[in-house]
């Protein structure tokens, strides 16, 4: 029996400290995006309007609530780059969270073939790049793929192409550099739902006569869904708001949302446009992330 | 009844193949005394030797590192603690948005954080600089810390506690002495984590940074935009080995862990 939980003040302190910390510096900032994208842009420092100002009382907060206005958004709506970049976004994360689900599955289901020994470091070697920095991993493809880089010296050497294709800057480049960085995300999942994978269902099957692609197709598959589901998820939300890799390895093509955003912050001072942007793309995620989350707390709340 | 097929095989080899091979050639390109990729120019170190003269470089390496340190620190106290409320208290009010705050973040896309973050030190008018990448990475780090904290205080095993208690041990005592102390490898381990992802952190940073604290990553974003370079593949290969040799360490140490308290579970 678990000891009744004693509200003292020290365990007070103890939820308490996290909470106003998350609330001050996560759940705060984002009110502050959301009233920022009602708000207009102006040539100032900081380059907005209205300042919420609290010393002009009743007023302030009458004159805060006038001066909002949707006209990002009706902006944002009228201008057919962003909705365009929204659909890119949502197209490539899209279509390469597939192509890791394709890729990641063979991966894990080997990983749960193996002994046990070999199991555990075959999924420290998988996270092992997760822990390097996106960064690196992108910068090691610019190496790779540039016009005179290993790959094309290698298609060259064994006749595959007679001139160099030019890899940089394409939609090619861009998946792989996804596919590249989210392949752990994809693999530890599926092999978390894979490796508790009773397998004396998959026994049962075969003493019944059940084919092995069969037992495959209707035990395994379905059994590994919930993995493959909290997998996808983990890839598709970021890869929607996913800026280094399409700003390094892509071109014009590809821009995508993320981009967008940073454009607008950085190279044209438009916090409020930057910040309907922003709050768009988190109305988009909403769904999967509330999925994710009611997935993960009930994960790691049954061990 | 488990058996590794040839499909199997092959799919382990070309997925690890796939994810070690970049960084290899990467780091077998830091060692090439010419400047053209084309060209082999033999092995040589003078790329490394090149990065000591580097003072900006340095410079933003010290920095990276301070802010890493101070923010893995304060992200494993905080997410400790909400681990511990999450998985001991109950159902306290608002527990429900405090579960929410601390899954949110680990799918948030980085624009989006950064930009929230920012906005709220422009909103309080606060000198952006150190501090508040400091203050960044530690939100976004506790959350990490949290949730590997909470799957370790899952599996605890309780009758230790109680155990501790009944043999006359205040709930305090018990708390330090023996469930601080069981799940300390898998919170030098968050630890360790908190440190790569800060270490590591591109857009957050820069969204939060100020002049005179520019970040690692930020430095290497600014010459890696403009094409690839002999400097960069050495000072990238030594990231890697750092972070490398860090993960290498936490996981052995979670190994440690998992043979020490908890429960054994054969798989």
């Amino acid at each position: 029996m678990n000891p009744r939980p004693q509200r003292s003040l020290l365990t007070r302190l103890v939820v308490w400290i996290p909470y106003v910390w998350l609330v001050a510096f996560f759940l705060m900032p984002f009110l502050i995006v959301l009233k920022m994208s009602l708000s207009q842009s102006a040539i100032a420092q900081p380059p907005y309007t209205p300042v919420f100002d609290l010393s002009a009382g009743w007023h302030g907060v009458r004159s805060f609530f006038a001066g909002l206005s949707f006209d990002n958004f009706v902006f944002l709506g009228s201008d057919p780059l962003y909705v365009l970049s929204y659909m890119k976004s949502l197209e490539i994360a899209a279509f390469s969270t597939l192509l890791l689900l394709i890729i990641g599955y063979p991966i894990a289901y080997a990983i749960t073939r193996t002994p046990g020994r070999l199991q555990s470091i075959l999924v420290v070697l998988v996270i092992l790049p997760f822990w390097t920095s996106f960064l690196i991993r992108i910068y090691a493809w610019m190496n790779i793929l540039q016009h005179d880089g290993p790959l094309n010296q290698l298609l060259l050497a064994l006749h595959i192409v007679r001139a160099p294709p030019a890899w940089l800057s394409t939609n090619t480049a861009v998946y792989i550099g996804i596919v590249y960085s989210y392949l752990p995300f994809m693999v530890l999942p599926l092999y978390a739902a894979l490796e508790k994978l009773d397998e004396s269902l998959l026994e049962a099957a075969a003493d019944l006569g059940c084919p092995r692609w069969k037992t495959f197709w209707f035990v395994t598959l379905p059994l590994s869904a919930p993995g493959a589901v909290a997998g996808a998820l983990l890839c598709f939300i970021p890869i929607v708001g996913e800026f280094v890799i399409p700003d390094l390895l892509g071109g014009s093509q590809t821009s995508m949302i993320g981009q967008a955003i940073w454009t607008e912050f950085f190279a044209n001072k438009d916090w409020p446009t930057a910040s309907a942007v922003a709050v768009v793309l988190v109305c988009l995620l909403v769904t999967p992330i509330v999925i994710f989350q009611h997935q993960t707390m009930r994960g790691v709340e049954r061990g | 009844m488990r058996r590794l097929s040839r499909f199997n095989l092959a799919a382990l080899v070309l997925g690890i193949a796939f994810l070690y091979l970049p960084i290899v050639i990467l780091i077998v390109y830091s060692f090439n005394a010419s400047r053209l990729v084309a060209v082999w120019g033999g092995w040589s170190t003078r790329w490394y030797a090149a990065l000591a003269q580097d003072t900006a470089l340095l410079q933003a390496a010290s920095i990276s590192f301070r802010i890493a340190f101070i923010s893995a620190t304060l992200a494993t106290i905080l997410g400790t603690l909400a681990a511990v409320s999450l998985v001991r208290f109950g159902r306290f009010r608002g527990r429900l948005l405090f579960a929410a705050m601390i899954y949110a973040p680990l799918v948030m896309p980085e624009v989006i954080t950064g930009l929230s973050m920012l906005l709220l030190f422009v909103a309080v008018s606060a000198d952006r600089g150190f501090w508040t990448v400091v203050i960044a990475h530690t939100t976004m780090a506790t959350c990490f810390v949290a949730v590997i904290i909470q799957s370790r205080l899952v599996d605890f095993d309780v009758s230790l506690e109680e155990a501790a208690m009944d043999l006359g041990a205040s709930p305090a005592q018990t708390f330090v002495l023996v469930t601080l102390a069981l799940i300390f490898p898998a919170i030098a381990a968050s630890w360790m984590l908190a440190f790569a992802l800060s270490l590591d952190d591109l857009v957050i940073a820069s969204f939060t940074t100020g002049p005179g604290a520019t970040t690692l990553p930020i430095r290497i974003y600014s010459e890696v935009r403009l094409g690839v370079s002999p400097e960069m593949n050495a000072v990238c290969s030594i990231i890697v080995a750092v972070v490398g040799i860090a993960v290498i360490a936490a996981s052995i140490l979670t190994k440690l862990n998992a043979a020490r308290g908890a429960p054994v579970r054969e798989a």
